[in-house]
This record gives structure tokens, sequence and C-alpha cells, in this order.
């Protein structure tokens, strides 16, 4: 059994849940004096300013921050107290551009995308449209949380969903501490369920892949050690199989800002991510192939900004008016958060870019 | 009032200002020393925090401590490597008593 750690920032009336907030304190203190350049001054020293899209390739599409679980660093502040869901309306909506998109990737994120109650309807009509990668975004847990979604690992094999999935560590005090006590041991047997299946397996179609993210106010290590580490601990330990790791950089937005400021780190890291910009992460950073939708069909340069109210650019924001040409003609919304995806090896939500 | 400040550590780059010829082979050798070889980043990361501890170097520790971290380290694995520093420390003070025992028993065998 699982246990919640806390409650969202939106239940709990952070100041942190209002967007507005979190684009304030990413624009003032070393940044307003000067200490730190802004995201926007050090991308027009490597000459990449403004930002703009490269051919689309994924339509990541967030079917609402309902979740099982509150996990510290969650940039959606998703929780069970979160009621933010699509509806079958502005899903059919989706539905009209994934038959007609040029991008190559549907992503399905949340929250627990799984927890939308429309989600299984959605993942058999958008099967149909011929995606070539179709990602699941799942928690793991969710697939232990109730006896309703025990079949999920058969019911993904039977689309053909591409499952990504979180894991923090390959240890249980690393993972509980980040997600809430029992997550592991629910993460575990989650993880066993999808490789009967055949996820995850050696030289299976069914692609089971991880993602890691530090579990405190330091960047993620190299991407292909990490995938060795918990490649040969899962095995070891658990007899786990998975396919490749995302190493993925915690940005300062949401809940991991009020972690950071609560623990009096939020300078240092700020410095971290500058200290580790790369300009050669810029070039292939995710906004310049996605397109964000959002719960209620608005579109978004990447999931953050989505979470940061910050709609595209563009005439067209809205999955309605959808219009692909339209949109890709148009410049990326940016601030001191997106020094989270330039950093080092770069961060991305198919892991490291450079 | 501390004699260190952690933010010095940010500037530890800047000792090549009065120096650049030393401090750009101190830096390219460094870099080069914390690559993977026959040893993994990771091992070379738990030896660089032992060695923190033993040097006592409050810089080292906040950059080691760190940098294991990033590298998936578990704070049980972290303190263990102390441990072996703290022994060979601990080691290399006894084994003197060797000496001792050579004096006391020439003086007053």
């Amino acid at each position: 059994m699982t246990k919640l750690k806390t409650q969202s920032l939106h239940k709990r009336n952070s100041d942190l849940a209002k967007a507005n907030r979190q684009l304030e304190i990413l624009s003032n203190g070393i940044f307003r004096d000067g200490e730190l350049p802004t995201f926007a001054q050090k991308i027009k020293e490597s000459g990449q300013f403004p930002l703009r899209p490269n051919k689309l390739e994924v339509l990541q599409i967030n079917v609402g921050y309902m979740c099982n679980q509150v996990c510290d660093h969650c940039h959606v502040d998703a929780g069970p107290d979160r009621k933010e869901i699509m509806t079958w309306e502005t899903m059919e909506l989706c539905l009209d551009v994934i038959r007609n998109t040029g991008a190559h990737t549907l992503d399905l994120t949340g929250g627990a995308p799984e927890m939308n109650p429309n989600f299984r309807r959605f993942v058999d009509e958008a099967s149909k449209a011929g995606i070539k990668d179709f990602i699941v975004r799942s928690n793991l847990t969710i697939i232990r949380a109730n006896k309703k979604y025990y079949d999920l690992p058969q019911f993904f094999k039977d689309h053909n969903v591409h499952v990504v999935s979180s894991m923090p560590h390959w240890t249980r005090g690393k993972t509980d501490k980040q997600r809430g006590d029992g997550v592991f041991d629910a993460s575990i047997e989650a993880l066993k369920m999808l490789n009967d299946v055949g996820y995850g397996m050696p030289g299976s179609d069914l692609r089971l892949d991880l993602v890691y993210n530090p579990s405190g106010a330091f960047l993620p290590g190299d991407q292909a050690s990490m995938e060795k580490d918990f490649k040969k601990a899962l095995l070891d330990d658990f007899g786990i199989q998975f396919h490749n790791l995302f190493a993925i950089t915690n940005l300062p937005i949401s809940r991991f800002l009020d972690y950071l400021i609560a623990s009096e780190n939020y300078e240092d890291y700020m410095y971290q991510l500058v200290d580790a910009y790369n300009p050669e992460a810029v070039a292939n950073v995710m906004c310049t192939n996605t397109i964000s939708v959002s719960w209620d069909g608005y579109l978004y340069d990447c999931d953050f900004n989505q979470m940061l109210e910050l709609k595209v650019a563009s005439k067209v924001q809205h999955i309605k008016d959808y219009n692909e040409a339209v949109l890709n003609d148009r410049n990326i919304i940016i601030s001191q958060h997106c020094f989270g995806c330039t950093a080092g090896a770069g961060s991305s939500c198919q892991g490291s870019v450079a | 009032m501390s004699y260190y400040d952690p933010k010095d550590l940010r500037k530890f780059g800047d000792i090549t200002q009065w120096s650049e010829e030393l401090g750009t082979k101190f830096f390219d050798y460094y870099g080069k020393v914390f690559e993977e070889g026959a040893l993994t980043a990771r091992e070379k990361s738990l030896i660089a925090l032992a060695v923190s501890h033993t040097e006592q170097c409050p810089y080292c520790i906040d950059a080691y401590t760190k940098d294991s971290l990033q590298r998936g380290v578990t704070k049980e694995e972290m303190m263990e490597a102390i441990h072996v520093g703290a022994a060979i420390r601990s080691g290399a003070t006894l084994v003197h008593g060797v000496m001792m025992m050579n004096k006391v028993n020439k003086l007053d065998g």
C-alpha cells in the first residue's frame, strides 16, 4: 500500500501554486540584479535567440493532473486532489489532430493518465491512427493501486503502447523519500507485471523505458552510466529488465521550486544549471520538436510552459483551431526554468539531448 | 564569520588568473584524472569523497557529496567510503604505537 506524502500546492493554497508567482521568482533576485545571466541572454550569446521550432515530431497530450501519488518534485503539482481532467469532447478534438499530424510520436502524460475515465477509449481510438511511437507515461504504482488497473500491462500490449515509467532510484529508501512510502515495492511489482507480458525484455518490441530524475537539489549524472547501474541493480535484485533509462533534470518550477526555496537550495541550484549551460543542448531542446496539449485543449511549447500557463505565441492557441504550419511559425516562450533543459547533456521527456 | 565561504568554491577556476600556465595545467590534469578509465567515474567520486574527509576540505566535501549523489551513490555507500578514510587515518596513528613500543622496550625493557 503506498502512502501519500502530502497535498498538492493547489490544495494547500500555496503562493507557489500560482504560475505568475513562480515566473516572478524566476525573473527576480540573482537574475534581476545581473548576478546570473537570464536564459535569453545566454542563448543570444550563442546566436540561438529567438528560439524557433524545427520540424514537429512529438505531440504530447496531458489528459489531466489527477494522480494517485504526490511526489516531492512534481512539476505538474499533480495529486488525488487535482480535478483538471480532459473531457471526451476535447479528446475527440485531439483525435482529429492525431489522425492528421506529421508528428511521429504521440506522448500521453498526466497526472496518472490512466485515471482519466476515458483513458482506454482514447488509447483505443488513438492507436488506430498509425502513429509510429505511441507513449504512455505511467507512474507504475497506478497498475497496483486498484484491481481495475491490474490488466493495464495487457491493455498496453494489446495497443502496442510504449511504456515510459518513473523510477527515481534502484533502492527503496531513495525512491520512497521522493515519491511516498511503499512506492518502491509497488513499482517493482508493476515492473514485474510488465516484464511478464513481454515489456522491457531484450529484443522485445514492447518498449519499456524508465525515467530517472534526481531526488534532491542536484543534477542527474551521465545517462549511459546511470542506465548501466539501474540495469544491473534491478536485474540482480529483482530479475527486472527494461530497455532505456532517460535521465531528466528537475526544472525549478512548481513543487521542485517550492522544495528548493524551502531547503535554501534555490540559488545554488540555479548556479549549477547556468554553469552547466550547453549550447549544443539548446539546438535539440524538446520545445523545438514538441507541441504540448493541456487537459482543456490549450497548446504550449512544452509541459513545463503548460504548468507555467505560458500558451504558445501563435494565433493558434487551442486544439480546436490546430494548424501545424501556423503553429510551427512561432517563437518559443522562454524563462529561467529553461536552463533545466540545457544543462550538461541536456534534458527532455526523452532524456539527454546532447 | 567563518574562514570558509561555500560561495568561494564557485571561484576555484579564478586561481588561473594569477598563474595561467600552472592553473590551466592543474585543471587539465584534474579533469583527466576524473574521466572514466580503469576505474569508473562513480568509483573515483567515492575515492574523492573519502579523501575529502581525510583532508578535511569543506569545499571538496561539498563538491564530492553532490557529485556522488549525481552518480546515484547511496548515503550508505558514502558513509562506508568515509569509514575507509577514517580507518586509514586512525590506523596511521595507531601503527605508530609500534614505534612507541619499540622505544619503551629499548629504554625500559
